[in-house]
């Protein structure tokens, strides 16, 4: 198959970027969307022109690295699908595709689709310790979890932060992915000491990143690659709002 | 959002229920403005605790107004380069009319005000009984009135759809199956709260209520 790409280019982080467009030919349709970008990169190289940076890594669906904004949509429009998973017999031959990093101001664009994704690093960090006793793994069964609170946990434990929420969301807000790690601890009765001024913590510096506010659109669910509630968010509000008291 | 959302939800409530007293008579209707006036009335002035509730409603919708406002600026500056393409994915009408759809509501308070409160701008004038402003300000003659009254109804319910289980939401009182129901919940509020608040005007308009 064929297609037309248009990719955001921008060399660094000082240039003003703008969209470029380039054409993919004998594109198959097993290869994954990273892979495309692969076979287009070799031909930009031999070409002696620059490869389009993007951010990839395990290419399984499980890192969090790869994302990137396919014709307007995080991680294209296959629903709970990231991008190195997304594959091309999800496009029409001849089809136009839009490419764009995400956009929010405390991702900057590093290159071209590559976002500096630090300041989720510093929301975890915010969140500090959890108090288990170190040593040897404790029994399975030493401290009871009920199976729904279990459930719940590892349905918000399994963000991968690729930053996707943030990218969808009309407000730049970091809501999802921040209610997603405040969540899975705050279930769980390993999280219960920090549990208030984890949440605090965490959304103090949400805020202070520069993220924008929640208004409950829904936009981040619907396009996270691993399908994290919008749950998560009202047991953050829960949390941050007893932690304020 | 939340809290001072919640205040106006409550208002518009008893706003409605107060407008379909038109049904039972003119008499009906002039009667519960004067009881709104002279409630509690040895222990407080004539309008006391009208005057209140006034304070407390203008409080929330400068309040609101605020939160909005803020939350507006934030996603501004979060999102300082656009999106050459963006599509939503997530469902509902209503999340992507609320700004908008807030400012327009609030705009029509303001004509809202003059024509049946202040009866300004409404040929029963300012020194008649409210149930003649209600009457003669919808009459068949002044159906643009009326037009202009039922798009702001309709706004007003797509706002509160969103608004009133987002409230819930913001507040951490949603959590698996109970999303669905207050949802639902918000849902029918609405609904039902337009249909209230249409009842009177159309049925003026059309001469049921004369």
């Amino acid at each position: 198959m064929d297609l037309t790409l248009k990719v955001w280019r921008q060399s660094g982080p000082d240039d003003a970027g703008r969209m470029v467009t380039y054409l993919a030919k004998d594109v198959s349709p097993d290869m994954s969307f990273l892979e495309m970008l692969d076979v287009v990169n070799e031909k930009l190289i031999l070409e002696g022109d620059d490869p389009i940076a993007f951010d990839h890594d395990c290419r399984e669906g499980i890192c969090g690295m790869c994302g990137m904004v396919i014709n307007g949509v995080a991680h294209g429009e296959q629903r709970a699908t990231t991008t190195c998973q997304l594959h091309m017999r999800h496009f029409e031959d001849g089809a136009e595709i839009t490419i764009e990093p995400w956009r929010a101001a405390p991702f900057p664009v590093i290159k071209d689709l590559v976002v500096d994704r630090s300041a989720f690093d510093r929301i975890i960090q915010a969140g500090g310790f959890v108090s288990v006793p170190a040593g040897s793994a404790p029994d399975a069964h030493a401290v009871p979890v009920r199976k729904e609170d279990a459930d719940d946990a590892f349905d918000a434990a399994t963000c991968i932060g690729c930053g996707a929420c943030v990218a969808a969301c009309p407000n730049g807000s970091a809501s999802l992915f921040t209610a997603a790690k405040i969540t899975h601890l705050s279930l769980l009765p390993q999280g219960q000491p920090e549990r208030l001024i984890r949440a605090k913590a965490m959304v103090d510096q949400m805020d202070a990143e520069g993220f924008g506010g929640c208004t409950n659109t829904g936009e981040c669910t619907a396009v996270c690659p691993k399908g994290i509630p919008l749950d998560t968010i009202a047991q953050m509000n829960t949390d941050y709002l007893k932690a304020s008291r | 959002m939340a809290v001072t959302g919640a205040v106006m939800v409550g208002f518009l409530a008893l706003h409605m229920l107060g407008n379909l007293k038109i049904f039972y008579g003119r008499e009906s209707f002039n009667e519960y403005a004067h009881w709104l006036r002279t409630l509690l009335q040895p222990f407080l002035p004539y309008r006391g605790v009208l005057t209140l509730l006034e304070i407390g409603l203008f409080l929330a919708v400068v309040l609101h107004m605020w939160a909005a406002i803020t939350l507006t600026r934030r996603a501004r500056k979060a999102r300082p380069v656009k999106y050459v393409a963006k599509k939503s994915q997530a469902t509902g009408y209503a999340t992507h009319i609320m700004r908008w759809g807030g400012v327009t509501i609030a705009l029509y308070i303001v004509w809202h005000l003059l024509d049946l409160t202040f009866g300004v701008v409404n040929p029963a004038g300012f020194n008649s009984a409210p149930a003649d402003r209600m009457i003669e300000g919808f009459q068949p003659g002044r159906w643009w009135v009326t037009a202009v009254y039922v798009i702001a109804i309709i706004l007003v319910g797509l706002h509160l759809r969103h608004g009133i289980w987002s409230a819930f939401q913001t507040l951490g009182w949603v959590k698996g199956e109970r999303r669905r129901i207050v949802k639902l919940g918000a849902l029918a509020f609405s609904a039902v709260l337009v249909l209230g608040f249409l009842a009177p005007p159309l049925a003026i308009m059309f001469g049921v209520v004369k």
